[in-house]
């Protein structure tokens, strides 16, 4: 007997249906809703649309559209999700996105750069300009708000002064193009689904067994043989519909694959709990012996970085980049995706996984939206009023939580 | 075996703080023996926590000379404290709330993985922390519980739990007990002495002079950042205490070393039941 589950308040370690259900019960009630209200959210929007465009929603061309509208996005999501369990925000990654892409484009148009090295030259810019943010607010001890306000006004000047007086500049390199324009059908399609239902079952499984070698309470064999079955429902379902139009897309592929290394860093190396810890309590971290203010820095880099890889992918759908990219709703959209997806904006809480369902939201509500013809106006409120419903739900439970 | 042959675990003298215009230590000595708790009392502004500070290196000593286990060591940050094995529970917990018990016991110290990116070992952590936890009767629902949804007592306890899941020789426990309700009291003065069974050097700060009754060995007495006396908790009284604390009486230190203005040393009868730390402890015979 190496566990402490002798105390019958204790239900976590019960190995039944019912303890699943007693455990994940007893969770919302005291306040951690985790993705619940996201799920139920998307539930709720795919079937208004869905019923509402007449089925037009759930059509492959639409589906493979929907994928390639939330990768850019989605990926700058999963920066700001960091950002968020630092308890900080970045109000740049918008600008950042298209000053990257700006960068990129000039490397590669106008400097005749290959089209790896000019979106390596866009990345690089996202980790500088990360890494001055992050510095200016560590060093000068200034609220990371007013310190990205001012990146969001000078970083535009940037890319306007980038672009120069051409404005547009048209991307033809087919490197750049292919990685919004690239799809997987067939075997393919399948090999890279399988791979991710494997990493997601036997991550679970591995993890279950080490446990139970150990004489810890594994939890139930249900929840692993669940996950994965879960996770294989929902690859092969999104498989077969993509396939029937252009295919799986590489970027989905690109903002999953990035989503599931960025949550195996969060939750299991030394790096994500630090994040975490700051983002708690930044004495108690700093009395741990944590580098409080390297971790900041690191994780404004990662923020800038990650949005100067959207902003590529980004330029790389729409084939070119104007004076207004990364402009516009990139910011909103990002900083929302990350905030509905379950990441609280009071630091300490939430997943890379957040970035991928908010975003899925996101783009839904806003393709649902486009497919039905709504006006510009009605589509900014409804966006607003999500957001602010996401918001509202973090803040009670945060309540809930605080009274317990 | 005899008190005066002892090594102290850690011994202070002529320890000196001063934060701007404010002189908040003068001349003070303490010290610590292995397998003893010694309550630091004093009003507020005594220059308890200012002590504290320096101990864990926090706010390191303008003067004074430190010995651990005998030798002259030097204290002139938090990393030089810990390296001694001196830890620190603090008054405002320094826990990471949203964190469950396993993550704060390891804070800063996690097992497993190269560098920051390298894999954190969850199950020895794990295992470790249920380890300590049961040896210290520690009882918490479970070791993942997210540390918000403790009670105080509990809390307090992951905190203390986390200063000897280290080795450490000497804990230092700034107002354990603040915000504690009785049982959760208990609970944490319980904790404090299979601390000191297990042969730690507890150091506890307290403005409840019935936990430091209950637990103390010694007391030391601080007043406006002077070093006032050293007495035996079987034998100094409460009332004593008090006077000593309030300036009503001065203490053993003060022969001679009163400053200007300050009452004439009149020792009243008691005055032969305190003991300094160059004098025999009779809370020390016997153990």
């Amino acid at each position: 007997m190496s566990t402490l589950a002798n105390d019958p308040r204790l239900i976590a370690g019960e190995a039944s249906f019912r303890g699943i259900v007693a455990t994940y019960r007893r969770r919302i009630s005291s306040g951690d809703v985790g993705q619940l209200p996201v799920i139920i959210g998307l539930v709720v929007i795919w079937s208004v649309f869905g019923i509402a465009s007449g089925g037009t929603f759930f059509t492959p061309v639409n589906l493979v559209n929907l994928s390639l509208q939330m990768a850019a996005v989605g990926t700058i999501a999963v920066g700001v999700v960091f950002v968020l369990l630092l308890g900080e925000i970045d109000l740049t990654v918008g600008v950042m996105s298209g000053l990257a892409a700006g960068i990129m484009a000039v490397l590669n148009v106008q400097a005749g750069l290959p089209g790896p090295l000019a979106v390596l030259g866009g990345l690089v810019a996202g980790l500088l300009v990360g890494a001055f943010h992050g510095m200016w607010i560590t060093r000068f001890r200034i609220p990371s708000f007013v310190v990205t306000l001012a990146g969001l006004i000078a970083w535009q000047g940037v890319l306007l002064f980038v672009l120069g007086s051409r404005g547009t500049i048209n991307l033809r390199d087919p490197f750049i193009t292919g990685l919004a324009g690239t799809f997987f059908t067939g075997i393919w399609a399948w090999v890279i689904g399988a791979g991710f239902v494997v990493y997601v079952g036997g991550t679970a499984y591995m993890q279950r067994r080490n446990r139970v070698a150990a004489g810890l309470s594994g939890g139930p064999t249900l929840l692993v043989w669940a996950r994965t079955a879960i996770s294989a429902a929902v690859v092969a379902l999104a498989i077969v519909v993509l396939s029937q139009d252009r295919g799986l897309p590489l970027s989905l592929v690109l903002l999953v694959g990035l989503v599931v290394v960025m949550d195996f860093v969060a939750r299991r190396t030394r790096f994500g709990r630090m994040v975490f810890a700051v983002g708690g309590n930044a004495e108690a971290a700093r009395r741990a012996g944590i580098p409080v203010d390297r971790v900041r820095v690191a994780v404004f880099i990662m923020a800038s970085t990650f949005a100067a890889w959207g902003g590529i992918l980004a330029a790389s759908r729409l084939l070119a980049v104007t004076q207004s990219s990364g402009s516009g709703d990139v910011l909103l959209n990002a900083i929302a995706s990350a905030v509905i997806g379950g990441t609280s904006l009071f630091g300490g809480r939430g997943t890379a996984w957040a970035a991928l369902l908010g975003i899925l939201v996101i783009q839904s509500i806003s393709n649902g939206m486009d497919l039905l013809s709504f006006e510009p106006a009605i589509k900014l409120t409804i966006t607003g009023a999500v957001l602010l419903t996401a918001v509202t739900i973090d803040a009670l439970a945060r309540r809930g939580r605080e009274q317990h | 075996m005899a008190v005066s042959t002892r090594v102290p675990l850690l011994e202070l003298s002529g320890v000196s703080k001063r934060f701007g215009a404010v002189q908040a230590l003068t001349e003070v000595r303490f010290d610590v023996f292995a397998g003893e708790v010694v309550a630091l009392v004093g009003d507020n502004g005594a220059g308890k926590s200012t002590l504290i500070k320096v101990i864990s290196g926090i706010h390191p000593a303008d003067a004074g000379q430190f010995r651990f286990e005998g030798r002259d060591v030097a204290i002139h940050g938090p990393q030089d404290s810990a390296s001694l094995g001196i830890a620190t529970v603090y008054q405002d917990l320094a826990l990471c709330d949203n964190l469950d018990v396993v993550a704060n016991l390891y804070l800063g110290r996690e097992v497993g993985g190269r560098g920051p990116l390298g894999r954190m070992n969850e199950t020895s952590m794990e295992q470790r922390s249920i380890d300590v936890l049961r040896r210290l009767s520690v009882k918490i629902p479970s070791v993942r519980t997210p540390v918000e949804s403790l009670s105080g007592g509990q809390r307090q306890s992951v905190a203390v739990a986390r200063s000897v899941l280290w080795k450490n020789k000497v804990v230092l426990l700034d107002e354990p007990t603040a915000a504690l309700g009785v049982a959760q009291t208990h609970e944490v003065l319980e904790l404090v002495k299979r601390l000191r069974d297990e042969g730690h050097g507890v150091v506890l700060i307290s403005h409840n002079l019935v936990d430091v009754f209950e637990v103390a060995d010694r007391i030391t007495v601080l007043r406006l950042g002077r070093y006032v006396g050293t007495y035996s908790a079987a034998t100094v009284g409460r009332e004593q205490l008090v006077a000593l604390m309030t300036g009503a009486v001065p203490g053993e230190a003060a022969n001679g070393e009163m400053p200007a203005g300050a009452l004439p040393p009149a020792p009243p009868a008691w005055r032969a039941d305190s003991t300094g730390p160059s004098a025999g402890i009779p809370g020390e015979v016997g153990r």
